[in-house]
């Protein structure tokens, strides 16, 4: 423990690593960081695996972060530790590579008998047998030395070329025919069976398997490359540019299926903080029946007189919320981030009203209730919901009129209204009275604004003409910006 | 420094021979744990064996469990400890005339009157112990704090005694099934263990050693099986508790392989939602012609 010398690159080492960590953005604290140190003591970098778990153990303590993490730890400790060092031609990695590229411009064929280490010399058929083997037997070494040579051979990688690691892989799978790898997977076990073709369940099970197999050779692709990046640009900067925002800081506008999948899981935690932060607020205000058990502990110390009175604190009334929420084209994108929002929002509190609107409005409480799939709510939401009245261009104004015709007088005390627009009102008129009368007869009425600020009160928005009237006007385009209004909410 | 486990691999066996299947996190942060002298904080979807790890943990040392089951409303009587009242005040009125106040006071505020609960009794232990605080995320936000002192420091302060300290230090287990947010503070004091559903090959061998009538032939069916399902988004996706409830139906009804229509037939073991059952039968029997027609 006390060897400062032998810890001393261990400690940089992880010092930097939770550099990177910080600066792609992972909440790092200093207790963190010392406690990985002390688990890189007891766990070697030899033992790879278990020294990323070691890590991930004392440094992610979110989910939603692993994937980011394991990227970078990929990336950082990628060419460090001996078995890891890309191997005979570590020194120049794209030496003989070149020589390989050359060979295979313009041509499907590359003629035998070249580049100096076993696996080059083969044949384009001879890899194909290979990689098929391989899959047929889930052989991870033979499928690592695969992705080696595929990627050697295919991905065209130069030192010093501008592009990203997406880009080779593109080329090294375009060459593999993986998918024409899978049929033949499936043949050959249907011809296992003594089938023509799998059918039914057997099917469906092989093809998953196969599947499978096929995304951790993907994987071992994919490494590979990063290892040569890394190895040509050098840690710190195929760091950053690897760096793609956490889940809680996409925006909802450009988030890709993948991303926005993520958001949706981070959604219900965040929705029972809302539930929480908005019943709260009343916990502390009237009292409840007495509490005998607690009334007879305190009377102790006044020697058994009943000096000091305990109650029980009330129940937390169950809030009430209003979600009205714009679906039109402009937000579209944030809109089926709002369509989710108000699902888990209304798994969380007994007494929601969903109402969307483009410039007509329409109550669509009863599609959550039904329905324990979110996506069949969305999709009847967009199909039966009556939201267009004219053209289907936004008018706040008018969906503002049918909400206070139909539903004004529903809005109790207790009633918090969240707003989910953009305020893109395509220059008709505002209402925004109705705005005024809602948030007197509510307890309070919240605009969430799916559009950078930037942009507030440009164009045809008229964001801060109803925001005036309500009890906050918020930016949200991030589940960041989401918690943080849901922190301000107490 | 605590040393229960020689090594990570050490911890595999032992749990191994416990009929828990660790993978390498699990082993891994399990030893961390130890040699750290840190709580593990073990979160992840039910069912994928969360509050067992604890349990076999604790059946690999030979240690008592202590559990503390967390729920709405937990406070400190029920979790740290509490003043035997009842019996205060019997010793109150059983006092002679002559005693004077300071020793009245002294006593009744003794450990003769402390009522242990778990967190107290964990850390007053004198034999070995685990601790394990199931469900951590269903306490509020503010309840929290009452863990803070005894996860950092193995302490406990009572104002009318003083700061108790632990005799020894025991491995201490959270789970959380993720319903909420922890507090950062919880976080930052506790090793992080995400328990996700098991790859398709410890899952097979989890039921190998749960279920031990099982040939391999039909647990790697179950299996593969099981994977599959994960991979639609349903309402709630098999646990491997479920899992092993259905290798054991299927071994009593006597299968040795699963067909298309025993796997109908038997779903509502492996789903509890009908939606859910729906939608997977429809996909198993469908799914060929799909294909077929692509």
């Amino acid at each position: 423990m006390t060897d400062t010398d032998q810890n001393l690159p261990l400690f940089e080492l992880i010092e930097g690593f939770v550099v990177e960590l910080r600066s792609a953005g992972l909440p790092v604290s200093l207790v963190e960081n010392i406690d990985a140190i002390e688990a890189a003591k007891e766990i070697p970098l030899a033992d790879r695996d278990a020294f990323k778990y070691a890590l991930a153990a004392t440094l992610v303590k979110n989910q939603s972060h692993w994937k980011t993490f394991e990227t970078l730890f990929e990336v950082y400790f990628s060419i460090r530790g001996a078995e890891y060092l890309l191997d005979p031609d570590a020194d120049n990695p794209f030496g003989e590579l070149d020589l390989d590229m050359d060979e295979m411009e313009g041509q499907g064929e590359q003629p035998p008998g070249q580049g100096g280490q076993g696996g080059s010399s083969m044949t384009p058929e001879e890899m194909a047998e290979m990689l098929f083997q391989a899959m047929l037997h889930s052989d991870q070494t033979l499928m690592r030395a695969i992705a080696k040579q595929a990627v050697k051979r295919f991905a065209g990688m130069e030192p010093g070329r501008p592009v990203g690691g997406t880009y080779y892989l593109y080329r090294t799978l375009r060459n593999l025919d993986l998918d024409g790898v899978i049929d033949r997977l499936m043949e050959q076990a249907a011809q296992q069976l003594g089938k023509e073709r799998l059918e039914g369940l057997d099917e469906r099970l092989a093809r998953d398997e196969f599947n499978d197999r096929v995304e951790a050779m993907k994987k071992e692709i994919e490494a590979e490359i990063r290892r040569r990046l890394v190895a040509d640009r050098g840690a710190e900067a195929m760091a950053k540019t690897l760096r793609k925002p956490l889940p809680e800081d996409v925006d909802f506008m450009h988030a890709s299926r993948e991303e926005m999948a993520k958001i949706k899981q981070a959604i219900y935690p965040l929705t029972r903080k809302l539930a929480v932060r908005l019943a709260r607020k009343r916990k502390h205000k009237r009292k409840g029946a007495l509490d005998f058990r607690r009334t007879v502990r305190a009377s102790l110390s006044y020697g058994g007189v009943p000096a000091e009175p305990r109650f029980r604190n009330p129940h937390p009334a169950k809030p009430e919320i209003m979600v009205i929420a714009d679906i039109s084209g402009s937000v579209a994108a944030f809109a089926r981030f709002t369509l989710h929002l108000v699902y888990a929002i209304s798994g969380q509190f007994s007494k929601v009203r969903s109402f969307v609107f483009i410039d007509g409005l329409d109550e669509v409480t009863h599609f959550f209730d039904k329905t324990d799939d979110i996506n069949q709510a969305v999709h009847r939401v967009n199909t039966e919901a009556d939201v267009v009245w004219v053209d289907g261009h936004s008018d706040y104004g008018h969906a503002f009129e049918v909400f206070w015709d139909k539903f004004g007088s529903q809005i109790t005390p207790k009633t918090t209204v969240l707003i989910l627009g953009d305020a893109r009102n395509n220059y008709h008129a505002s209402q925004s009275w109705i705005v005024k009368e809602v948030e007197k007869k509510a307890r309070k009425v919240f605009w969430l604004n799916p559009e950078p600020k930037a942009y507030w009160n440009t164009g045809d928005s008229i964001v801060g003409e109803y925001a005036q009237f309500t009890n906050g006007l918020f930016e949200v385009r991030t589940l960041r910006q989401l918690e943080k209004f849901v922190d301000n909410l107490a | 420094m605590s040393e229960r486990f020689a090594s990570v691999d050490a911890v595999r066996v032992g749990l191994r021979a416990v009929d828990y299947l660790a993978d390498d996190s699990i082993a891994g942060v399990t030893f961390l744990a130890d040699r750290l002298e840190k709580p593990v904080m073990i979160e992840g979807p039910a069912g994928t064996g969360k509050t067992q790890l604890a349990k076999s943990v604790a059946e690999m040392l030979g240690a008592r469990l202590i559990r503390l089951q967390c729920y709405e409303g937990l406070d400190e009587a029920k979790a740290l400890y509490e003043w035997n009242y009842k019996k205060q005040l019997l010793r109150i009125q059983a006092e002679d005339e002559g005693a004077s106040w300071d020793d009245v006071q002294n006593d009744i505020f003794s450990d003769e009157f402390l009522l242990e609960r778990p967190l107290l009794e964990a850390i007053r232990a004198e034999d070995p112990v685990v601790l394990l605080i199931d469900e951590v995320d269903r306490v509020e936000m503010e309840t929290e704090a009452l863990l803070l002192e005894i996860l950092s420091d193995y302490q406990v302060s009572i104002p009318e005694l003083g700061t108790l300290t632990a005799n020894q230090i025991p491995l201490v287990f959270l789970t959380s099934n993720n319903t909420r947010e922890l507090s950062e503070a919880l976080k930052r004091r506790c090793l992080f263990l995400h328990l996700d559903y098991p790859t398709m090959e410890r899952e097979k061998e989890i039921v190998l050693t749960k279920v031990p009538d099982i040939n391999d032939h039909l647990a790697d069916q179950v299996a593969r099986i099981v994977r599959s399902i994960r991979t639609m988004e349903l309402k709630k996706h098999p646990s491997v508790s479920e899992t092993l409830d259905w290798a054991r139906t299927l071994l009593i009804l006597g299968k040795n392989s699963i067909s298309e229509e025993d796997a109908n037939q038997t779903l509502n073991i492996l789903l509890k939602y009908q939606s859910d059952i729906e939608k997977v039968s429809k996909d198993f029997s469908t799914n060929s012609a799909a294909h077929f027609a692509t």
